[in-house]
């Protein structure tokens, strides 16, 4: 399946994939309202990691045989069998932290407050995922590997 | 080739899932003693502290078992194996023929002989039952003790104090959480626990329970001390539920022994989850590490080789992900090392309930605690499982943001390459 993929090399750490994950995930799809009025704000499906100079993202890999799906206790992960991707429902998530336990990417993200996991859903089928179409350096890729 | 599975807990889905992957159309059939389909067995803590409902614990969708043509016979407890005849028999006296089997029957809670044991009001926590029978308390007891103070002992008192019953935990060690935990972590969870206003009493054990007209009055303790209460938990530990083995010729330690391919001594004969032993990574040998993540998988490889599949199981490692009252801790691999071969680092800082330890052997890691920080703890976890050399950045372990950032570029390159 293809797979989100980061190139260090050329990643300028703008973070605008996030902005772009944020706005696809948000209910009125508009920059503007999705980061000032609602509430809570959806959370970006990738986490950018920066260290001086360098910066990438990393991105869910909706793996094989995803260690997420194993652990969950809830019932709340599960790998679609049709598109291979990793789904997480949020009503079923006890916020039990286990995937965020387990997962080697790191890449499942904790929402404290409400007791619940937040994950990337490859926007859901969308031919091209906002982050990579936002990325204005190409230094993340969607492609078969 | 007819598939049949002992026991509906997290492996049994696994073997289902696996098994289908494979093979699309033979019968399996689910065999269990519990009268439910597969619920997230550590659900009951928050069905039971009001958290979920009933209707929130079943752990795969309405249909799931039709979907995949599953036939279940459910609270119908398996007796005995005819290893010969190929037959399980069931408790009613009724036998049913399997071409492979998986026995994932699971552990049951170890009750020590304590004086006033027997009698109503002694309870365990390890189903949905005994959440079930545990709800009847609220309003009825002002104060349960729990004996023992590890995971289940733990989240029975946390469950039954949001149910607004006072609780005393009384355990053994001189820490609560003792094999996960060191006394730092323990520390801080307890004191967490203390503040909300659960009880703990170290270094002791039930010695008696005491009854009046056969109502649990109080518990007496090694020490002499007496705490009223109205019902206790058993909370010591749990044991691979392996009755059903005796007399097969099938072989057991601690639990039922398995190949490489979650199969046991008998051919055709598989077990996986908390009753089977197999690879754990890190020590390098074969033993029961009764956590959710490895039941399921140990039930996911036995299915795919059930079908055929000629997969390995390659093993798994302890971990346990658990939150106390907003402090979150996760414990890995091997946190209390045995010996001095280890380089252990720390940092604690109670005051802001935050503790990280990082277990290193030969510059593997092979272990850690983390308690109040736990984001990314999977890099960590995946860095264990993944054998990585991690003698160029062992400083970086030990800082909160630790991510693919601290890595030397090609040891962060060669894992984000991969997909799992």
């Amino acid at each position: 399946m293809k797979r989100v993929y980061a190139k260090e090399e050329v990643c300028i750490g703008c973070r605008l994939c996030e902005i772009a994950c944020v706005v696809e995930h948000s209910e009125s799809k508009n920059v503007i309202r999705a980061y000032k009025t609602e509430t809570p704000r959806p959370v970006a499906g990738n986490v950018v990691e920066e260290r001086g100079p360098l910066t990438f993202s990393v991105n869910c890999r909706h793996c094989d045989e995803p260690l997420c799906v194993a652990v969950c206790i809830a019932g709340a992960m599960v790998k679609d069998e049709e598109s291979g991707v990793v789904r997480h429902n949020e009503e079923k998530c006890v916020g039990c932290w286990s995937c965020v336990m387990i997962c080697p990417y790191g890449v499942i993200k904790m929402k404290p407050a409400a007791k619940k996991v937040s994950k990337c859903d490859l926007c859901n089928g969308r031919t091209m995922p906002a982050c990579v179409q936002a990325c204005p350096n190409r230094a993340i890729v969607y492609e078969e590997r | 080739m007819e598939h049949m599975i002992i026991g509906n807990g997290v492996a049994a889905i696994g073997a289902v899932e696996g098994i289908r992957e494979i093979d699309k159309t033979s019968p399996v059939t689910i065999i269990s003693a519990e009268s439910y389909r597969t619920y997230g067995r550590p659900l009951i803590a928050h069905l039971l502290s009001g958290k979920i409902v009933e209707a929130d614990i079943y752990y795969r969708p309405d249909g799931f078992y039709e979907a995949r043509g599953v036939k279940l016979i459910l609270g119908e407890k398996a007796e005995r194996i005819d290893v010969e005849k190929k037959r399980v028999v069931l408790e009613s006296g009724k036998a049913v023929s399997f071409g492979r089997l998986l026995i994932a029957t699971g552990g049951i809670p170890f009750i020590p002989p304590i004086k006033g044991g027997e009698g109503s009001g002694v309870y365990t926590f390890t189903t949905l039952d005994d959440a079930k029978d545990l709800e009847e308390l609220p309003g009825k007891v002002e104060r349960v003790v729990v004996i023992g103070g590890g995971l289940i002992g733990l989240k029975a008192a946390e469950s039954l104090h949001d149910r607004g019953i006072k609780v005393t935990v009384v355990e053994l060690a001189d820490r609560i959480l003792s094999s996960a935990f060191d006394c730092e972590a323990g520390e801080i969870v307890e004191k967490r626990l203390k503040e909300v206003g659960i009880e703990i009493v170290l270094e002791n054990s039930v010695k008696e329970i005491v009854r009046a007209k056969g109502r649990i009055k109080a518990v007496i303790l090694n020490n002499g001390e007496r705490y009223e209460c109205g019902a206790v938990v058993i909370a010591i530990g749990v044991i691979p539920s392996k009755a059903i083995v005796e007399g097969t010729g099938i072989m057991t330690n601690r639990g039922i022994l398995t190949d490489g391919n979650m199969q046991t001594s008998v051919p055709g004969i598989y077990a996986a989850g908390d009753v089977a032993e197999a690879p754990d990574l890190l020590l390098g040998q074969k033993r029961v590490t009764p956590i959710w993540p490895n039941a399921y998988l140990q039930g996911r490889y036995a299915g795919l080789n059930m079908a055929g599949a000629k997969k390995p199981y390659r093993g798994g490692v302890a971990m346990n992900s658990i939150e106390f009252y907003g402090i979150p801790t996760v414990s890995m691999g091997i946190s209390n090392p045995p010996d001095e071969g280890y380089v252990v680092r720390t940092v604690y800082e109670p005051k802001r309930n935050l503790y990280r330890k990082i277990v290193i052997k030969g510059h593997r890691l092979v272990g850690a605690v983390l308690v109040g920080q736990i984001q990314r703890a999977g890099v960590l976890s995946g860095l264990m499982t993944g054998r990585t050399n991690v003698e160029s950045f062992e400083d970086e372990l030990l800082n909160g943001e630790f991510g693919f950032a601290s890595m030397p570029p090609d040891v962060r390159k060669k894992i984000l390459a991969e997909n799992r």
